[in-house]
């Protein structure tokens, strides 16, 4: 039992680190992008083809698949997506949809379609008993990590100079302007470290999830559930959101067929959005 | 003008309508070879066609228009395995249940923004997938549900291997749903459908029940897609997990959106290009498929839908 919520919590705050960017992307600046798992994939390749291909120690291969993922996003914002920001859902729909089926094609091509795993330094693996209860040290590791993630991304959001520069550009983007905030490059900024904390996430999931090129489709239902049931004021919501989402997938699954602890998450989906259409977690505006 | 007179002018009969049905109809003549790719898309047609209804009229945008594909798909293939092997007695439940289907879940897309929508729709197809794969007993689950021997169209017209017979079919139950489509669009009904696109609080104001309006068409069009699955679960005598998979529900907005959403041909001419397009691309390899339909997504959306239709039609 106990093992059971500790695994969820761990996938949960893997799925927080993966989705976080998408919470700001759809639910700050209200962009529709079904894309967010491709970056996300870019990070898991890296630490794939770093550690097989040049045997580079797994801890640098994080930063690594940060950077790579966060140019990625850096570059597609500044040439493709910054042009979609006005766009209606429908063009963006389309858009970000057209941008999984180019990454996942290239992928595939360039990559092979089988799925790639990777074999974790000695000191991170197996399970250990701590105070009566059976956890997994890579597990541990990841939630400890993403724990300190999620603070630090807390306090940048709503305690530093850019994070109120971003929740101004994000409240009025118009009158923020007027104030003198480059709301243009807030955007870029913002849009590149989701994509990098996406690149981060897949490459801390490339050892519990897998990767392969399907990745941006299969995870993308996920990271929809994350920021729709988590709202869209700040990190928290997202961050409870992913939290109860690890625990009920990996507990359904568990006591449950695998097939029917699907149906439990997406029937809570659909139960939440239409009573609660601004998410579990939201403030009343 | 009127409405009324409006209406009536719209709804003529010009000569390159029934051209484009008069071709579809003299390809069943072709030697035997391509029939079983033109059942394909007078399939895909369909579905493109029911999601028009909605999207193109009403306004609702969907990510999981496979749901009720993929509901009249299995209640088309289970009929056939357990009731009867007549065709159309199945695709008629097929229709009927996909149509309860929609009026039960138009109540979840009535509420919330775009986004919501989104997600709800998405939502029900994972939901309705689940529960396929879960119910392996009766749909057969990750394997598919097999061994359905459907019976002669009408008692008379066996269902060939080079899919001439289903061709016949597909394409008439396409042409009678189409003609009652255009004559709904064509309607007053059809008039508050656009009304309520264009600017639901106006329409509102104006007295035309919105939500009555909008539950009517979602479950029309949840039927109209019922029925494509069914016909594809008969033309074929096979239901996979796939008819309900997210791709499906993104191929045919993609159908819809190359033909234009709106104007009820839009389906027909994206699904012909669509399905054209993927048989000869994916011949080489089917990353190339995907990677050409992604490019022609970005640029479509970057350049803008109406800007490139305008080119188009003019």
């Amino acid at each position: 039992m106990a093992t059971i919520l500790f695994d969820g919590v761990a996938y949960g705050m893997l799925l927080f680190v993966l989705a976080c960017g998408l919470a700001v992307t759809l639910g700050l600046m209200n962009f529709v992008n079904l894309a967010h798992g491709a970056f996300a994939m870019a990070g898991g390749y890296v630490v794939v083809i770093l550690m097989d291909r040049w045997g580079v120690p797994f801890l640098a291969c994080l930063p690594a698949a940060f950077i790579v993922a966060a140019m990625l996003g850096l570059l597609l914002e500044r040439t493709l997506y910054r042009h979609m920001y006005s766009r209606t859902h429908l063009d963006q729909v389309l858009f970000s949809i057209g941008l999984v089926f180019i990454a996942v094609a290239a992928t595939d091509y360039f990559l092979g379609s089988s799925q790639r795993n990777i074999t974790l330094p000695s000191w991170l693996q197996g399970r250990k008993e701590i105070l009566g209860v059976n956890v997994g040290i890579y597990r541990s590791f990841i939630i400890v990590l993403c724990g300190a993630l999620a603070l630090g991304l807390q306090l940048g959001l709503m305690r530093t100079r850019f994070g109120s520069r971003l929740r101004a550009a994000v409240d009025d983007a118009r009158v923020a302007r007027g104030l003198g905030i480059p709301v243009g490059k807030v955007f870029a900024v913002t849009f590149a470290v989701g994509s990098g904390l996406a690149g981060l996430g897949g490459a801390l999931g490339t050892e519990l999830l897998g990767i392969d090129p399907q990745f941006p489709l299969r995870f993308m239902i996920y990271f929809l559930i994350v920021v729709a049931v988590g709202g869209t004021s700040g990190i928290m919501g997202p961050f409870l959101a992913s939290l109860l989402l690890g625990v009920a997938d990996v507990a359904g699954k568990y006591y449950l067929s695998s097939a029917l602890g699907g149906f439990v998450i997406y029937v809570v989906l659909i139960a939440v959005l239409v009573f609660r259409p601004h998410g579990l977690f939201a403030r009343s505006r | 003008m009127s409405a009324n007179a409006s209406l009536v002018r719209r709804a003529r009969w010009r000569w390159p309508e029934a051209l484009v049905w008069v071709i579809a109809f003299g390809l069943l003549f072709l030697p035997p070879g391509k029939h079983l790719l033109l059942n394909e898309i007078a399939i895909l047609a369909l579905f493109a066609l029911s999601l028009d209804l909605i999207l193109g009229y009403a306004g609702i945008i969907s990510l999981g228009h496979a749901a009720f594909f993929g509901l009249g798909a299995y209640a088309a293939g289970l009929m056939c395995k357990h009731v009867t092997p007549d065709p159309l007695a199945g695709l008629v439940v097929a229709t009927l249940l996909a149509a309860m289907m929609g009026l039960l879940t138009s109540l979840l897309v009535l509420r919330g923004s775009d986004l919501t929508r989104l997600m709800v729709t998405l939502g029900v197809a994972l939901v309705l997938h689940e529960i396929a794969n879960a119910l392996s007993r009766w749909t057969g689950g990750a394997d598919g549900l097999q061994g359905m021997v459907v019976g002669p169209l009408l008692g008379r017209f066996d269902f060939d291997l080079y899919g001439r017979t289903a061709y016949a079919y597909s394409l008439t139950a396409l042409f009678i749903l189409f003609l009652a489509a255009r004559r709904i669009v064509h309607s007053l009904f059809g008039l508050s459908l656009m009304a309520i696109r264009r600017n639901r609080l106006r329409a509102a104001a104006l007295g035309v029940p919105v939500n009555r309006r909008l539950v009517a068409v979602y479950a029309l069009s949840a039927a109209y897609a019922g029925a494509a699955g069914a016909l594809l679960a008969q033309t074929t005598a096979y239901v996979s997990l796939e008819v309900l998979e997210f791709g499906r529900s993104a191929d045919v907005l993609l159908a819809l959106i190359i033909g234009g959403a709106g104007w009820l041909y839009g389906g027909l001419a994206g699904a012909v290009i669509f399905k054209v397009l993927q048989d000869t691309l994916s011949a080489g390899a089917p990353q190339f498929w995907m990677f050409w339909m992604g490019l022609f997504l970005v640029v479509l959306a970057l350049v803008g839908r109406d800007r490139l239709f305008r080119l188009v039609r003019r």
